[in-house]
């Protein structure tokens, strides 16, 4: 669970986005959407910092991360065979849904990483699925072509048009009439919000602040709609559409 | 070389003991090692009835610490012990600490009855120091005369040894100490987290929705240290020292400040493997500062 990662590569794939390749052990990786804890030595970053597993093989680990504050930005400045401190896979991921015909990926911003794993999944399991992938700008597109090669049809987004469309990932769902029966979404809350809102079924991945990610603190939890929890770092992140309360 | 030390009613192997709010119920550390290699452990904040919490972010950060604000959050004493104490049962053969929370005099007192009939239960911790919860919590532990009346409640209670659990934010806590001491505790754990928060340069919003929480980690160590320091020279009851331990130095310098054991709250979150690293580490810190036995050195800042 504890181990020693190394620093493959660690390049900028886009605005304040980058691609990092960890080098270690992969075997408990279960599904898509886990995420790691990655431990940042410095003393001002002294919590561990949450980032979803984008993609693996059987010896590397491949995150996608914005620089935001003190600890993405230290991040950012890693360097082949640099090691990292990491406590993972953690979290429940999502789970593939083997009935619906026709399944949709949604993902916003830094949203988008763990998704990029269920729509492997998917493609390995031929089930038919679109992508739309909103960001706030074109410097901010990333991994667009990723999920083309993988054959699905991508609909890219940018609130201010400078990209696809123009608006949010709803507003293109909604003009391009674009029809699924199951979804996958990880991106800001109220993205994820205005989907539960709409009549679909699907899962989404939330984010929440973590003193731990193991499930020892209870710094994690989130409502649920039956008038209990779950704690975000363990049976999240990901949680059912009808779990989730607005 | 020694490493056992004595609490009332709890002989312990070692005197590493994880603190209340960041072990769970224990049993979520046995996917990482054996707890058996602990002292013991306190379990989360127990009270009466089921608790949620505070709403979320209930986690900050600052420079060589954390906050929390996590308001208690526990299924309640009937489903800790139905539920988690077997959970715990099964992969722990030693007697535990109840940390027992609550808002009301009434609750506690309903609360330790029940959670005193548990058969892996060696004490009762009173947390009446708890930042986080609206009513009761810190209030009973700022005030001598109410710290004194809950714990002479308690006492009439419970045949546990009883343990009361001070809080920092205080003007003077060797009053409260004397106090709870007169009053029939047993042992004082001391310290629970110092009032803080933090604001987001963003938003210009406090981060934690509670506004405030509770500040912990490596950062509040020399606090403790003083306020340890401090009760040891004037009370007769042993004490559970914690605030910001780290490694198996910092257990030393805790006890030579006047603990008679320790707990390890917030190095637990940063590494799983806090406490069983602490605990072999130890016997080697020992033999490099001359130590040959743990109860020897309980108090030495005061020789
Ligand atoms: C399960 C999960 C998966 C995530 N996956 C990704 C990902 O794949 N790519 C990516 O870029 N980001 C991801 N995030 C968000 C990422 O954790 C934060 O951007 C990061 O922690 C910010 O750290 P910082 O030091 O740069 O910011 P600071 O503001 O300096 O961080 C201060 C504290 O707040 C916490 N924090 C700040 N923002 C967030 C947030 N959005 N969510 C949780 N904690 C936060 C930090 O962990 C730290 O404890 C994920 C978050 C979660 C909970
Ligand atoms: C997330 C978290 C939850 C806590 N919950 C409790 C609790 O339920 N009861 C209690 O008495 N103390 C609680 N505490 C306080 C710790 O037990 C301990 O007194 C404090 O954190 C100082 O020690 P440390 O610096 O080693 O963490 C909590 C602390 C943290 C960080
Ligand atoms: S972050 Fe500690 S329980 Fe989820």
């Amino acid at each position: 669970m504890n181990n020693i990662y190394s620093v493959i590569s660690n390049e900028k794939i886009a605005y304040k986005t980058y691609k990092m390749i960890l080098y270690g052990d992969t075997s408990k990786i279960k599904a898509p959407g886990q995420f790691i804890n990655i431990k940042i030595d410095n003393e001002k970053t002294f919590l561990r910092r949450p980032i979803s597993i984008c993609d693996y093989d059987s010896k590397t680990i491949t995150i996608i991360y914005k620089v935001f504050g003190e600890g993405t930005k230290i991040l950012s400045t890693k360097k082949m065979f640099d090691d990292l401190d990491i406590l993972g896979p953690l979290g429940n991921g999502f789970a593939i849904n083997k009935k619906a015909k026709k399944q949709m990926i949604i993902g916003g911003g830094v949203g988008i990483p763990p998704l990029y794993s269920v729509a492997k999944k998917l493609h390995e399991e031929n089930i038919e699925f679109d992508v739309v992938l909103g960001y706030n700008s074109k410097v901010d597109v990333f991994f667009e072509g990723m999920f083309r090669a993988l054959g699905a049809n991508v609909y890219v987004t940018t609130m201010d048009g400078s990209c696809g469309y123009k608006g949010n990932v709803l507003n293109v769902i909604r003009s391009k009439n674009l029809y699924f029966d199951y979804y996958y979404a990880c991106g800001p809350r109220k993205m994820l919000h205005a989907l539960v809102k709409e009549d679909y079924t699907g899962q989404l991945s939330f984010e929440e602040r973590m003193g731990c990610g193991f499930g020892a603190c209870m710094g994690c939890s989130h409502p649920t709609t039956d008038d209990s929890y779950k704690r975000i770092c363990k049976e999240g992140p990901v949680l059912e559409s009808f779990e989730v309360v607005i | 070389m020694k490493l056992n030390v004595e609490l009332p009613g709890m002989k312990l192997d070692n005197p590493i003991i994880p603190a209340s709010g960041t072990f769970g119920f224990g049993y979520e550390f046995s996917e990482f090692y054996d707890i058996n290699i602990l002292g013991t452990l306190s379990f989360k904040g127990t009270t009466l009835e089921e608790r949620f919490g505070n709403k979320t972010p209930r986690i900050a950060e600052s420079t060589s610490g954390m906050l929390n604000a996590i308001g208690l959050q526990n299924p309640g004493v009937d489903a800790v012990i139905s539920n988690e104490l077997v959970k715990l049962k099964k992969v722990f053969n030693k007697k535990v600490i109840a940390n027992i929370g609550g808002s009301y005099e009434e609750d506690y007192i309903e609360a330790v009855k029940r959670i005193s009939k548990s058969d892996i239960v060696g004490a009762i911790e009173l947390n009446i120091s708890c930042p986080n919860v609206k009513e009761g919590g810190l209030l009973f532990g700022t005030n001598k005369e109410s710290a004194a009346k809950l714990t002479r409640l308690i006492r009439e209670v419970t045949d546990l040894p009883l343990y009361v659990k001070l809080s920092p934010n205080v003007t003077n806590i060797k009053e409260i100490a004397l106090a709870v001491e007169e009053a029939g505790a047993d042992a004082i754990s001391m310290i629970n987290t110092l009032v803080g928060m933090r604001i987001d340069l963003k938003t210009g919003k406090p981060v934690l929705a509670n506004t405030y929480g509770g500040f912990s980690g490596p950062a509040i160590k020399p606090v403790a240290l003083k306020m340890v320091h401090e009760v040891y020279s004037v009370v007769n009851i042993p004490i559970i020292g914690m605030g910001g331990i780290m490694n198996a130095y910092d257990v030393i310098e805790m006890m030579y400040a006047g603990a008679s054991a320790v707990q390890v709250g917030t190095a637990n979150l940063i590494d799983p493997y806090a406490c069983k690293k602490i605990i072999e580490d130890l016997p080697r810190v020992m033999k490099e500062l001359n130590i040959n036995d743990l109860k020897e050195i309980v108090g030495r800042a005061h020789l």
